[in-house]
């Protein structure tokens, strides 16, 4: 799994998960304000990204996930360890 | 719309345990359900908290529920639904054998519902008792019932799920009291031909999640805090990712141990919790909403009663035929859950 990351691919995703066009999905979108997810789209998006990634989002880290680059740089420091592991 | 992501489980997820019917099958012979004619719409709620229409039915999908007028017992409910479920099979009740009421809101600690029901039908001799797994009770009562018909220590069961859930909200607080609705649904369940009825089951309980939703006191519970008015709380994200998780996998359970695709279900009926939670499980199990008995928006959560109001719904509609693969599914607090493939007869 420790392959580059797509930006495409979380827009994709995204898009499926919270139903807005792939273009709408970028790292300064706020979930709450610019995407309306709530907190129910926002617990269905990181499963999805758990599935997709094989990671893991600890409640805290959950809590934290303000807008789409936080959940970005989350999957980068993932992939990073891995790469390093 | 499908995901087309894998589903994956995750890490430390509690083992599911699944079985193949065995011996002599079962099947539910007949459906009957009451609910309380009074309806308290979100508008309503509007007037008594602070809510609106548009934040419960983007959250739950909960349009309206059925509320009891005060003093309603679970007792009337659970013995209108269990009247109509006789009528449905054909049955007299003295022809029970046993009489399962699956309840959260029992109307006192005992006597036993079930044995009121017994007395109200006049149905003396059938064992009767009441069970207690919150809104998972209804499947348990329909396992309960397949194992005795399976070993031939019952021919007639009737199981409920009834629930007067009003008693337990606060309508000053608007994270839980929007959801519940109360109600009844009752089944009977009888012998039913090989490869027919009730073909897997996947039955569970994760007593580490005991604090996800609760009512009353939560370190010693509600009797033996002596707290007199227990109200119903939930940990809403948690239970979210817990119920999305375990519909799915017990979804993949119930058909992998009968042998049988989930592109090959043609009803789904799940315990009726909130719509977001229905719809993101069956995105994932790749179900489109036309195969799925949703009526959250006129019930709310029922807890023991949703499954059978939901199937009676489907059945009145005609969306049950004979042979059709239907998946019950359900969970609750404890935290339990339960599901079931059944052969419809």
């Amino acid at each position: 799994m420790a392959t580059p990351l797509d930006f495409k691919e979380l827009q994709d995703l995204a898009s499926e998960i919270l139903g807005i066009e792939p273009d709408q999905v970028q790292l300064d979108k706020s979930f709450a304000k610019d995407l309306a997810a709530d907190s129910l789209d926002l617990v269905e998006l990181v499963a999805a990204v758990e599935d997709k990634y094989d990671v893991e989002l600890s409640e805290e880290e959950l809590e934290k996930m303000k807008v789409i680059g936080d959940l970005w740089k989350f999957l980068e420091q993932k992939t990073a360890e891995r790469l390093e592991a | 719309m499908a995901i087309t992501t894998a589903y994956r489980t995750r890490s430390g997820a509690v083992p599911l345990r699944s079985f193949k019917t065995k011996g002599r099958h079962s099947a539910i012979a007949g459906v009957g359900v009451y609910a309380p004619e009074k309806l308290i719409t979100n508008f309503d709620l509007e007037k008594m908290m602070d809510t609106s229409d548009q934040w419960i039915t983007e959250r739950t999908g909960i349009r309206t529920r059925h509320i009891a007028e005060p003093g309603t017992t679970t007792l009337e409910l659970a013995t209108k639904a269990a009247r109509a479920a006789l009528d449905a099979a054909g049955i007299t009740a003295n022809e029970l054998d046993m009489i399962l009421v699956g309840t959260s809101s029992p109307d006192g600690p005992f006597p036993s519902i079930a044995c009121r029901i017994q007395d109200e039908l006049d149905a003396p001799g059938a064992v009767a008792w009441d069970m207690l797994a919150a809104c998972t009770s209804f499947m348990y009562g329909l396992a309960t019932a397949d194992s005795f018909i399976a070993t031939e220590r019952a021919d007639n069961v009737l199981v409920i799920g009834a629930e007067v859930l009003s008693r337990m909200l606060d309508y000053s607080n608007r994270g839980t009291a929007v959801i519940f609705g109360d109600g009844a649904g009752a089944a009977v369940v009888k012998p039913a031909p090989d490869g027919a009825g009730f073909l897997s089951w996947c039955l569970g309980s994760d007593g580490r999640g005991y604090l996800q939703v609760t009512a009353g006191n939560k370190e010693f519970g509600a009797y033996a805090a002596k707290d007199p008015a227990p109200i119903i709380e939930m940990e809403g994200p948690d239970v979210f990712k817990f119920a999305v998780d375990i519909f799915i996998r017990q979804a993949n359970e119930v058909c992998g141990t009968a042998g049988i695709s989930m592109e090959d279900i043609d009803l789904w009926v799940p315990h009726q919790a909130n719509f977001r939670i229905i719809d993101a499980a069956a995105r994932r199990i790749g179900l489109p909403l036309e195969k799925v008995a949703i009526n959250i928006d006129e019930y709310g959560n029922t807890s023991s009663a949703s499954i059978p109001i939901a199937l009676e719904g489907a059945i009145r509609k005609g969306r049950v035929k004979t042979g059709d693969h239907v998946l019950l599914a359900g969970f609750g607090s404890g935290l339990t859950w339960g599901a079931s493939l059944l052969k419809w007869v």
